[in-house]
């Protein structure tokens, strides 16, 4: 039962990054290029009511379905590995269109070719994982 | 109804990204896509070698449904929810596009030039995707998530660190469509 909530949550993420053309290389370029507000609103919003959300879900103490306390992993401190990570992340995603969740949006949708951009992006983890204890964090 | 086989505005957008993350912290889950990417490693047996890959996968389950789920409602996205794909771009962006070469800007989903699977596997082209895909899985776990996890869930939740992370996705991108663009297409 409650693998096919995560599948069925899965599935509306999916289509919505399909539909709302988050997914589209097109679109990324456009925001890169400061062009159309249409994926600003898109995480904006997102990210608004998150934050709002969050907070209520702090003050009023709120309970996950399980009636356990809503935990929200904080990140780590730190500066170069988000500096430099993200810069990294940022080329790709301009460079292929699609980030991690939206290039398996395009996958069902039927473009075979992300599937490159997929796989390679497991082959990068698997980089980062080698060399990690020699980069900066 | 008819809205719905429309592209879907950014406020539709966003709420129900909103509502992604806050369906996954009431099952007392963290929303981030990369993760799986981690995960794969480990499905592939990375965790022998690598001490990053040593990780229990199973419990990384829910997120791999969650991956499942994307894959399926792209499916149903282009095959039910959609009477025609092509992504309406400022007319700005469309000149900018063709003169770099994309012609397929202002009438197709994603630029054919690159994805059409007939152009993919030239050399050009493949090396473009797969130099993609390693900067997307080498950073995102450099930065500790991607635009989900840091630009949505760490933001939402006032994070430093994300916001960082953010403007660094910010300067690559800007790098990449500004700088190295106009040196790779033309």
């Amino acid at each position: 039962m409650k693998n096919l909530i995560f599948l069925l949550i899965g599935v509306i993420f999916g289509i919505t990054m399909f539909k709302s053309e988050a997914a589209s290389w097109f679109r990324i370029y456009e925001m890169f290029q400061f062009q159309s507000f249409h994926m600003y609103g898109i995480i904006g919003s997102a990210l608004l009511i998150g934050a709002v959300g969050i907070q209520v879900i702090k003050r009023l103490d709120l309970k996950s379905f399980s009636g356990e306390t809503i935990e929200l992993a904080p990140k780590t401190k730190g500066f170069n590995r988000y500096m430099f990570g993200g810069i990294i992340f940022g080329l790709g995603w301009a460079l292929v269109g699609a980030c991690p969740g939206p290039m398996f949006s395009l996958l069902g949708a039927g473009f075979g070719s992300i599937a490159v951009v997929i796989l390679f992006s497991v082959l990068g983890t698997l980089v980062y994982g080698m060399v990690m204890k020699k980069l900066p964090h | 109804m008819n809205w719905i086989f429309e592209p879907w505005p950014w406020y539709v957008a966003g709420p129900l990204i909103a509502l992604v993350m806050f369906s996954l912290l009431m099952a007392d889950k963290n929303f981030g896509m990369s993760s799986n990417l981690r995960t794969l490693c480990a499905i592939c047996g990375a965790g022998k070698s690598v001490d990053f890959f040593k990780i229990d996968w199973k419990a990384q389950q829910w997120n791999l449904l969650v991956l499942i789920g994307t894959v399926i409602g792209g499916y149903i996205g282009l095959h039910f929810l959609s009477n025609d794909t092509v992504v309406y771009l400022n007319p700005r962006t469309v000149t900018e596009l063709k003169a770099l070469g994309f012609q397929s800007a202002g009438s197709s989903y994603l630029p054919t030039e690159l994805f059409e699977t007939s152009n993919s596997f030239d050399v050009k082209n493949f090396s473009i995707l797969a130099i993609g895909g390693l900067l997307i899985g080498f950073g995102t776990r450099y930065a500790g998530g991607c635009t989900s996890g840091h630009a949505i869930s760490g933001l939402s939740n006032l994070q430093l660190p994300s916001l960082v992370a953010v403007i660094g996705f910010f300067i690559g991108g800007l790098i990449m469509v500004n700088v190295i663009f106009p040196l790779i297409f033309s």
